[in-house]
């Protein structure tokens, strides 16, 4: 019978969770240094914190990049001794399934709360480097403005145009293969890995730019996922403009970048070349018909 | 002159399912919306929501499951405690939100035909819940967020993303006239005028330390309008998950999707002479080398009609039970949660999303090795109080069905009294048997004491709604028009969504939170607009300025405060404390002195806060500001949970008490009432009756299949032949005795 949740304090106390004997096992002291500003191009520094990471047998699960900066948080003390603040970041579901905590970490662009410090500091004394990404506007630290990304979201008019709320009966019926097809796209959670991996998606702090500047892979692929519904397509010509416009696919210089940072492993550059084919059926039909 | 028509505009505080849909359906009528969220609202927490979400269809439809049974299995789930007509609406409604999110594109998984594929969940029998692989909450959060951006291009929708609610503003008559809100990047604080406010702010999960929730579900909103005198239902009852993976960080859900698509739980076990299951000896076995006769399936074994599908407070109560007991993996407290019997084309196509988050945080497959879970803090039936008008018929069908079922219940009361004396003493019972057992005693010293064990008496069956006028649906939901549905006591102040704490009452079946997240948003959207259209005081615009100001004042004193406070007390750590303390006292189980002994922590993390120190007093972007501020409202939200965990003696879903074992209707078949005392900073907590005139609160078993069926008495009222009962067959069709009108089109009734 039960007699006490204090007796294993529920899943707070987990000891051996995290024993899978993949990685180390021992107590260790890992370094963490984090390239901090106040604000874009602001007192930009590096930082150095010291994290002790308990031996596996003492740990409450797996310990990732998050739980590093929330035990930074509360105790912001740098190697050196000078007392700091604590550091800015996004965060939200901890699952890699909202795209919040997305940052560069060992040079790589990543969510924060995937990457497991078993995997990238093995040893004592090992070092892991965080920087904010780099293709939008730092607001302060590790956190950045991705605000285009949205923006762009809704230039190729990225919904389905449904008749309001209403009780209309069900929509559109799909096979499972296009279920599946749509499904993968649909994971999409507007992270930005791909656009920082992306040679040709560039920094700009200018909003008044955004329009014209490159809308990147997460995007493109967006646009092909409304197009491929039965009520999305309707409005196909007006995304597909957008896409032959400037800032559209023609920006895409095939590094093929984007799919090999894309942490849901969507087939971004299946969709790239997609809409690319699309495009061009949609130019040509509109040369001949003289608009 | 101010024009009140032009100029009225909504505030929805909170971006995610609830917050969405209600933006969508209050901007469709033309309604100006400003939508607050501490994150760009396509980073909400209903991202989290894996498995799916419920509704009747039209497979189960002929399998015998109607919106009916919807509406029953959800009562009987959260044992009685739901006030019924918002529940009966919310289940007519469900089958209507699945076709929408169809429409808006949503890709659910799709059988062979191209129809809407199904899957069991938890407390049904029957296939009703709807999925989009397992990462279900994702992909229907996406569909309201892109609606949302359409309206946002539109210029119906302005976002407030990054901005946190700070208080609702009140006018002189007490009527919600908008709030006050930061900027976490600038740090600005300012006043937002609005004609209606609807919170749609989540759960509580963060005061519980770690949870399966996302970082900003704080509870801090819901705290914040706690504080402003906004009342709080149910605050005790906290649903804990039975499958969850630790982590330092958090708790991740591992969807109960698993166990609805043939996941199975068990642990390795041995049975001794006498066929009982004790703990194996070998510990660190590899899984897939024990024996199946050395595999415990306790849940299967326990609850042979429901087995692995039970309701969570019972799968995790059963968990934590069996860990307790010395069974867990490797002496542990897990369990194994085991789907490697399933074919990996399956598994991917519909679970992928929680087998990637296992493969991802702990490093294995499950395809192949079943998972290491334990159970996690993961959703809140309690939130702020609400109301709501019942619809035209409720009334009649409410007083006829309670004139029979009184008098049942008066016979059951006393019954139930003795019930749990009885269970009390078996509770007893079992813990000397422990005793003697960890002592050494003797079989027949044991045999003694659980031949001394007594089993309870029968209850008398009530008589539902479905024995005197059939399944089909009858206007006895919630009036659509009323503008009060889901309305604080705060006029003009809404709540939404996990915030509101109607619909799932002791505890919440799986994938209905999608569905009453939505359900609130769309339905009581409309009460919303109606509130603000019938308004008959002074529009929100021409309010004088000082209203506003004095809310900014205090704010930026509030924030002033702690940026200068130096007592060198650690916010972080206070709250760490918290969420330790707030588990052990207020989760599984429950024990007046442990609930006692909280409240006395609570004093101490008080007086503690009141000296915290912030390491950052900068004002840009200061997150450690923030996050000191929420700490402060989340022990204010933990006293209500404490509180009234200690004044609810007697067990009920996921409230277990082990000194008060049994659900004591005579005294808490009631709605828990918490009321902010402000001038003593803690929560005074009253009882208040539940509406529950279509269903009686029969006993809740879910280790049988079929609840006992009422026999019907004669009708009370001669002059009503249409209303004559059937007293065979409370399932058997009666055309033409009903009334039957699909809810939405009514007349309207005043609340």
């Amino acid at each position: 019978m039960i007699q006490s949740n204090d007796d294993t304090d529920l899943a707070t106390d987990t000891r051996g969770h995290a024993a899978n004997g993949k990685g180390p096992s021992g107590a260790r002291t890992i370094r963490v240094r984090i390239k901090r500003a106040d604000s874009h191009g602001k007192n930009v520094r590096w930082e150095e914190f010291k994290v002790d990471l308990p031996s596996a047998g003492e740990r409450d699960g797996a310990i990732n990049v998050i739980a590093c900066l929330q035990q930074i948080a509360s105790n912001p003390v740098t190697v050196d001794g000078t007392r700091s603040t604590p550091v800015t970041y996004e965060s939200g579901c901890l699952e890699e399934v909202c795209g919040s905590c997305t940052m560069v970490i060992n040079g790589k662009v990543r969510q924060a709360c995937s990457c497991l410090v078993d995997d990238y500091a093995p040893n004592d004394g090992d070092l892991i480097t965080l920087e904010p990404m780099s293709k939008f506007p730092v607001v302060r630290d590790l956190w950045v403005d991705r605000s285009r990304l949205f923006k762009a979201l809704a230039s190729v008019k990225a919904w389905v145009p449904i008749d309001g709320t209403y009780d209309l009966g069900e929509g559109p019926e799909e096979t499972p293969d296009e279920q599946q097809t749509r499904y993968k796209l649909s994971t999409c959670m507007s992270c930005g890995c791909c656009l920082e991996a992306c040679p040709q998606y560039t920094l700009e702090e200018d909003e008044s730019k955004f329009d014209e500047s490159f809308v990147g892979a997460a995007v493109i692929s967006q646009a092909r996922y409304f197009n491929m519904h039965e009520t999305g397509a309707t409005m196909k010509k007006q995304r597909l403009d957008t896409l032959a416009g400037p800032g559209g696919i023609n920006n895409c210089g095939n590094s093929q970048n984007c799919v090999k940072v894309c942490p849901k492993e969507i087939p971004l550059t299946e969709s790239i070349a997609a809409m690319g084919r699309s495009v061009t059926l949609h130019r040509i039909k509109e040369f001949f018909s003289g608009r | 002159m101010v024009t009140p028509s032009a100029q009225q505009r909504v505030i929805v505080v909170g971006g995610g399912l609830a917050g969405l849909a209600a933006t969508i359906r209050i901007a469709e009528s033309g309604m100006p919306v400003d939508l607050f969220s501490l994150v760009p609202v396509k980073r909400s927490h209903s991202v989290c929501a894996q498995g799916g979400i419920n509704a009747c269809n039209k497979i189960a439809r002929q399998q015998g499951y109607s919106e009916y049974e919807h509406f029953d299995e959800t009562l009987y789930g959260g044992d009685f405690l739901q006030h019924q007509p918002p529940v009966y609406e919310m289940a007519q409604w469900a089958p209507k939100i699945i076709d929408l999110f169809d429409r808006m594109g949503v890709p659910f998984n799709r059988t062979s035909e191209g129809q809407r594929a199904l899957r069991l969940f938890g407390g049904s029998l029957y296939k009703r819940t709807h999925f989009s692989g397992a990462t279900t909450g994702q992909q229907l959060m996406y569909a309201l967020d892109e609606q949302t951006r359409r309206y946002e291009a539109e210029g119906k929708v302005n976002k407030y993303e990054f901005w946190e609610f700070l208080r609702p503003l009140m006018d002189d008559q007490g009527v919600c006239c908008g709030i006050v809100a930061q900027d976490l990047r600038t740090m600005q604080i300012r006043a937002f005028r609005g004609d209606a406010v609807v919170m749609a702010t989540g759960g509580p999960g963060l005061v519980f330390g770690k949870s399966t929730n996302s970082v900003m579900c704080t509870g801090a909103a819901a705290s914040r309008c706690f504080q402003a005198g906004a009342k709080y239902g149910n605050p005790e009852f906290i649903q804990v998950h039975p499958t969850a993976i630790p982590g330092a960080d958090k708790l991740r859900l591992m969807s109960e999707s698993a166990r609805g698509e043939g996941g199975r739980v068990w642990v390795p076990a041995k049975k001794d002479a006498e066929g009982r299951w004790q703990p194996h000896p070998e510990s660190g076995r590899d899984p897939r080398q024990i024996p199946t006769e050395e595999r415990w399936y306790f849940l299967e074994e326990k609850y042979p009609a429901y087995g692995n599908i039970v309701p969570r407070d019972i799968a995790t109560r059963e968990i934590f039970d069996t860990c307790m007991k010395g069974f867990g993996v490797g002496g542990g407290n897990m369990v194994y949660l085991d789907l490697s019997h399933k074919s990996r084309e399956e598994l991917e196509t519909k679970l992928g999303g929680i087998i990637e988050i296992y493969r991802k945080f702990v490093g294995e497959d499950p395809v192949e090795v079943p998972m290491k879970i334990f159970p996690g803090v993961h959703y809140s039936m309690g939130g702020l109080w609400t109301q709501y008008s019942p619809n035209r018929k409720y009334d009649e069908i409410a007083k006829k069905l309670r004139e029979i079922n009184d008098p049942i219940e008066a016979r059951n009361l006393p019954v139930q009294k003795r019930n749990n004396e009885i269970l009390q003493r078996n509770y007893e019972i079992d813990q000397q048997i422990a005793d003697l057992r960890d002592k050494g005693g003797s079989d027949d010293e044991v045999q003694k004491l659980e031949d001394s064990k007594q089993t309870p008496e029968k209850l008398e069956p009530y008589v539902s709604l479905a024995d005197l006028h059939g399944k089909d649906a009858l206007p006895v939901g919630m009036d659509p028009d009323a503008p009060n549905n889901m309305m604080t006591n705060i006029p003009g102040l809404y709540a939404f969504g996990e915030v509101n704490y109607q619909y799932h009452g002791g505890t919440r079946l799986g994938a209905n939170a999608l569905l009453s997240c939505t359900f609130d948003g769309l339905f009581c959207g409309r009460s919303v607009v109606n509130f603000v259209r019938e308004r008959a005081h002074t529009p929100a615009a021409s309010l004088p300025s000082s209203i506003f100001d004095k809310g900014v004042e205090a704010e930026e004193s509030r924030m002033k405060q702690l940026v200068e406070s130096s007592g060198g007390e650690n916010p972080y750590e206070i709250a760490k404390e918290l969420g330790l303390e707030m588990t052990a006292s207020s989760t599984v189980i429950k024990t007046g002195p442990r609930l006692e002994q909280s409240l006395n922590k609570l004093e101490e993390l008080r007086d503690r806060y009141s000296r915290i120190s912030l390491s950052d007093s900068g004002f840009w972007t200061n997150q450690n500001l923030s996050w000191a501020r929420a700490v402060g409202d989340m022990i204010a939200l933990a006293d209500p949970i404490v509180r009234g965990g200690l004044a609810r003696e007697e067990s009920r879903g996921s409230h277990y008490r082990t000194d008060f074992l049994g659900r004591d209707d005579s005294r808490f078949l009631k709605t828990t009432v918490a009321e902010f005392d402000a001038s003593t900073g803690r929560s005074k907590i009253s009882f208040e009756e539940v509406e529950r005139g279509l269903v009686g609160p029969r006993v809740r078993d879910y280790s049988t299949t079929k609840k006992s069926k009422a026999q019907v008495p004669a009708p009370t009222s001669a002059d009503d032949p249409k209303q004559s009962p059937r007293v065979s067959d409370p399932n058997a069709d009666v055309s033409g005795a009903r009334d039957v009108r699909a809810p939405g089109d009514s007349e309207k009734v005043s609340s």
